[in-house]
Parts: C-alpha cells; structure tokens; sequence
C-alpha cells in the first residue's frame, strides 16, 4: 500500500522561450535623468551585441511561476529520504545557510586584502585543523572543488612525491569495486590503472594484491569502507604491503560518513585522501552544490600541496606562495569557500561527540534497514554493514523484475530511488544509503515500500515493470537518447514560414 | 548458441582464429546483460593489444563496460561500421558485428581460452 504520497495536481509548464511575447519585460527602471547615449557611438560597434534571436521575454509574475511550478515537480531531500547510495544524501541544517550569509562572509572578495580577510582566513584555518584531527592526518588542502577534483589532487600529489624522489613510477591499482572515478583520475594524472578483483566477502584479496606490488606501482586506491558499505578489516596489512615497495595508499572518502569519530584513517595507513563535505559534512548537494573536496595528507606529502598555504605570521594569517615543490595551483582563489564556511559551521555545531553520534546512527540507520529487508532482498554479501546496504535483485530477477524497475516502482511510493546497478561487481544491485538525518517513522515507510514492491514483484510484475505510474512522464527511451541526442531545444517553426 | 569454431573468455568475448588472423567480437551472453549498447570505442588499425588487457569498450544505457582482447597481437581492421550502427551488437554479435581483426603474435594463448561447450556452461545457459 502506498502511505507516504497522495496524487496531487502539479501544472503543466512550457519553457520560457514558448511563453514568450516581444515587448514583455520582468523589469522597471526609472526614466533617465540624463542624455541618452548610443552605446555604439559610446563603445564601437563592434562590442555592442545586437538582438538575441527568440531570447525569452516574459513579466516578472510568469517568471516567478514557472520556476515555483517547476519546483513543484521536483524531489529533494527536503521532502524526504534520499538513500542514493554512496551519495550521502544528509539533510543539510539551515543554521549553515544562516552563518554562510552573515554579510562579511556573504561579501567578502577573494582580492581583499589579507589585513581585511583575517576573519575568512581564520575560518579556514580552523576547517583544515578540523578535518585533519577527524582524518588523523597533517595537512588539507580547501582547494579542489568537487570529489574528483580531490581524487586528482591526491593523485597528482602521489606522482609528485615519486617524481621527488627520481621516478614517478607507472601504475596505481584499483579494486574492482571502486567509484568509476577513480581509474579516470589516475589515467588522467599519466598512470595505468590496474583492477584488483574482491574476493568472496566483497573486499580486497591481500594475497593477490601482495603478488602483484612491485616497485612500478605508485600506489592504491582504496575506498573504505568500500562501495559494497563493507570496512576493509585488512587495511592495515593492505597498507603495510604498499609501504614496503615504497607504493602510496589513496583513500576515496566519499564513505567517510560511516568512520568520522570512530577511526580515522591516518591512524590506519592512509597517506593521501579527500573529503566530500557535500556529502559527509552536510553542505548543499547535487544542484544546490557547489560541492568541495578537500584534500588531506600525511607530512612527507604536504611539500607538493596546492598553492597559497596559510602561514601565520605575528597573529596574522598570510598566504603562503613560495613553496618551491607544489603542484601548483588546482582552483582558482581559496575553493568554494562558502561551502567552507558551511562545513565549519556544521563540525562546530556537532562537536566531536556530536559527529561520533552522528556516524552511529548513520550505522544503525542502514542496518536496521538491511534487517527489515533481508527476508525479502538478497543482500550482496554477509559482511557486516557500515553506512550503507547493497541487496541484489537476484529473488525478483526470477520474475523478470530488475532492480531498476525496483526503483522505479519506487517513485510512486514516494521516495527518491536508491543507487542502481552500483557497484558494478554485484549482479542488479540496490545500494541503500539512508543517512542519520532519517527518523524511524521515515525509514520504516521507506522499508514498508520495498517491501511492499516485493510483494507485487510475486503477485503483479507487471505493475513494477510499467513504474512509474504517477509521474508526468513514464519511462523514457533511453536508448535512442543516447544513439540519436538531440542537444538543443529548437523552436517550433513560426506560422508564417510553416506555411511557405 | 555459441558458435563451435570460435574460442572464449571469461569476459564475454570471443575470437575466430584462422591461421595467424583471429576476429574478434562479444558474446551473446555479454550483449544480453549490457543491454541496448549505444556506443562502440574500437582502437586504430596497427595498435598492438596484449591478452587480458583492454581495447577498447562498449557503452549501454547502463554501463560502460571494457573489451578485454582475448589473444595478444596487431590490429589489421576495424568494423567501422559499428559506429554509426551499435545496435547490430546487440542483433548479431557472434557475425555481423564483430569488433575488430587482429594478426595474432603468440597464437598458442588460444589454448587459455574457452570452447563453446565450456563457455555455455560458464554463463550458465
């Protein structure tokens, strides 16, 4: 039965460029209180632009509407569970949005002066301090502005520290379960990329890997806990294995919601990772982005970070060009600093015993899911469950249900659907993240709802086959959108023209 | 189902070998679990590809998804025709839409791969 959602009446909307009519403005300006001038007398013609063909001109009533309208389609996490896995969809605290628009943060330009942007500088001195005691390293980069962005910094931070020392060697392995992301950064940064296969329990095989560690290989990447939501138990020796051949060992922290105040990964091997405070430290995600990556290392990496550097010189905070073995730069200025200031507010509001309670309750969330689940999805492996679950739709697949009509049967109950067909290794999976932010009587609709999608699977396959049914628009043709695109809205021919 | 000349990977591919000229190609089983395929990334003709080392990858809707080449050796051609045509993967993968042609350097790795009769009861159908 379908609980948490009623239909209800959303308008239809055309695009701008449709509700257009010449002549209608969104705008009013005072009559001019001094001599018109023609901007191509004033500027030369070549640097004034001409008339936009078909640019849109609407009132500003029509505009408002059509992006309140538009909103009205939408599903975020405002209205309710987001469990993309390995996406940590968090409810992000408004108290965040309120600091991040104090004026002199809200203003403040990247060109100000150092004496005049202490404030700023402080703020970012303490986030760095912060993520480096939660990731037990020794120096963050703010810089990279996305998870991948951080991926390549690390990586290129990796080639460095080798290049340093004569050769900056050939490979970086990377296990079969990784985000896609990561083999695109190492190619990316010059190095073959070879696959370490899991073994039976979803996790790196330390014996095959120890057979293949050779002085060619730059380093690992490693995320953990991994994509299947399992912790490598064996990171330590994993670790050691790299070390010994002089290898560098990556961690991809997009899980780090499952670890942030239980362990830290400095204390576990880890020489170079990043951070996703969209997704861990709760800042704006997806569209509402600008996300970060910050980047953070242990010491005989932290030579090669990104310039400027903070110094603090006399009680005052400097910015730091002259590091003669950089990588230069990554981004332009400091990074998305207001999404800075949003992760500070967040790990300052929390607390150390705040974020430690934060992650067990991330814990038990995706476990009591798992439970109430498991005797109507397969889960992928034993292992116990961190901050998310992986079930496979092998029992549906019988019935000729996959796990992406799953989800999309899930949209009519009323949630976001979870990560499908990620990661690759398991066969049709569903990756659930629900999140701490996520109440009992939310997460025990969402359970309720699959359970539910299970028992149609058994009585009614059909129905899951043809979801969703109470969205605007069904299943679209993915496949000729992807051999036949069409890129680019065009308008319907005019009246005239159609009719020569 | 699988053609009884041809030899096979664990990867779902297969390859024709006749003398020292092997064409290669997907499986029936590989297309059925990609799915509609929507693009074909094929490497240039004279590229020399090791066995078990990728060249070059197919794209469904689902996913992007490595070609493994199955014998070690110089790409001699290329099916070109994939590219404007990847649906014929999916219609005809074990003849018309082979992926590439290869002189092989090291024709004993044939004896690592599969038969057909190991190869169905690999993937189970």
């Amino acid at each position: 039965m379908i609980r948490k959602v009623s239909r209800h009446i959303t308008q239809n909307e055309p695009l701008l460029f449709e509700s257009s009519s010449p002549g209608k403005k969104g705008y009013q300006l005072p009559d001019l209180d001094v001599p018109a001038v023609d901007p191509a007398e004033a500027l030369g013609a070549e640097n004034v632009r001409g008339e936009i063909e078909d640019f849109p001109e609407v009132s500003e009533v029509e505009v408002v509407r059509h992006f309140t309208r538009l909103s009205t389609w939408n599903y975020g996490i405002d209205l309710g569970l987001f469990p993309l896995g390995s996406c940590t969809m968090k409810y992000n605290p408004r108290v965040n949005e309120a600091v991040a628009r104090t004026e002199g943060l809200l203003w403040a330009h990247p060109y100000q002066p150092e004496a005049l942007s202490q404030g700023a500088m402080e703020i970012i001195a303490r986030l760095e301090a912060a993520l480096a005691e939660i990731t037990g390293m020794d120096a963050v980069t703010l810089q990279p502005a996305a998870g991948a962005h951080g991926e390549m910094t690390g990586i290129m931070l990796i080639r460095a520290y080798h290049e340093s020392k004569g050769n900056p060697r050939k490979k970086i392995l990377i296990p079969d379960s990784a985000h896609g992301t990561n083999p695109a950064t190492a190619t990316m940064v010059g190095y073959t990329v070879q696959n370490i296969k899991s073994n039976d329990r979803g996790m790196v095989d330390v014996e095959s890997l120890a057979s293949i560690v050779d002085e060619d290989v730059a380093g690992l990447m490693v995320t953990n806990p991994n994509t299947v939501g399992v912790f490598e138990g064996d990171i330590v020796r994993i670790a050691g294995i790299l070390h010994e051949k002089g290898a560098q060992v990556y961690m991809d922290g997009a899980n780090m919601n499952a670890l942030v105040g239980i362990t830290r990964p400095g204390d576990f091997g880890i020489d170079v990772m990043h951070l996703n405070l969209h997704k861990t430290f709760s800042t704006p995600h997806g569209g509402g982005g600008p996300g970060a990556g910050p980047v953070a290392v242990k010491s005989h990496l932290e030579p090669f970070l990104p310039i400027p550097r903070l110094r603090s010189e006399n009680d005052q905070w400097r910015w730091d060009y002259d590091r003669p073995q950089t990588i230069g730069r990554v981004r332009a200025f400091y990074g998305n600093f207001g999404v800075l200031v949003r992760a500070l507010a967040y790990i300052m509001a929390h607390g150390g015993e705040g974020l430690r309670n934060a992650t067990l309750d991330a814990l038990l969330n995706a476990n009591y899911i798992r439970k109430l689940l498991e005797p109507y999805y397969q889960i992928a492996y034993q292992a116990p469950s961190m901050h998310e679950c992986v079930f496979s739709d092998d029992r549906q697949a019988k019935r000729g249900v996959r796990t992406g009509d799953i989800a999309k049967r899930l949209i009519d109950y009323g949630f976001h659907p979870y990560t499908v067909s990620f990661p690759l290794i398991v066969r049709g999976a569903m990756m659930i993240e629900p999140t701490e932010t996520e109440s009992k009587a939310e997460l025990d609709l969402f359970v309720d709802a699959l359970i539910s999608i299970a028992k149609e699977v058994e009585e009614n396959p059909e129905l899951v086959l043809k979801a969703p049914h109470s969205t605007r628009i069904s299943r679209v043709d993915e496949v000729t959108a992807a051999r036949k695109p069409i890129l680019r809205w065009k308008p319907a021919p005019k009246a005239s023209q159609a009719a020569d | 189902m699988y053609p009884e000349n041809y030899r096979y990977t664990k990867e779902h591919e297969w390859v024709l070998v006749e003398g020292d000229r092997g064409t290669i190609g997907i499986t029936f089983h590989a297309q059925k679990e990609l799915g509609d395929i929507v693009y074909v990334d094929l490497p240039k003709v004279g590229t020399v590809v090791e066995q078990g080392k990728a060249l070059g990858s197919v794209e469904s809707v689902k996913a992007v998804s490595d070609i493994y080449a199955p014998v070690s050796g110089e790409i001699l051609e290329v099916n070109t025709a994939l590219a404007d045509a990847p649906e014929k993967l999916n219609e005809d993968p074990h003849g018309e839409a082979w992926l590439v042609k290869i002189r092989l350097s090291h024709p004993d790795e044939v004896k690592d791969l599969l038969s057909a009769a190991d190869y169905q009861s690999y993937v189970g159908s």
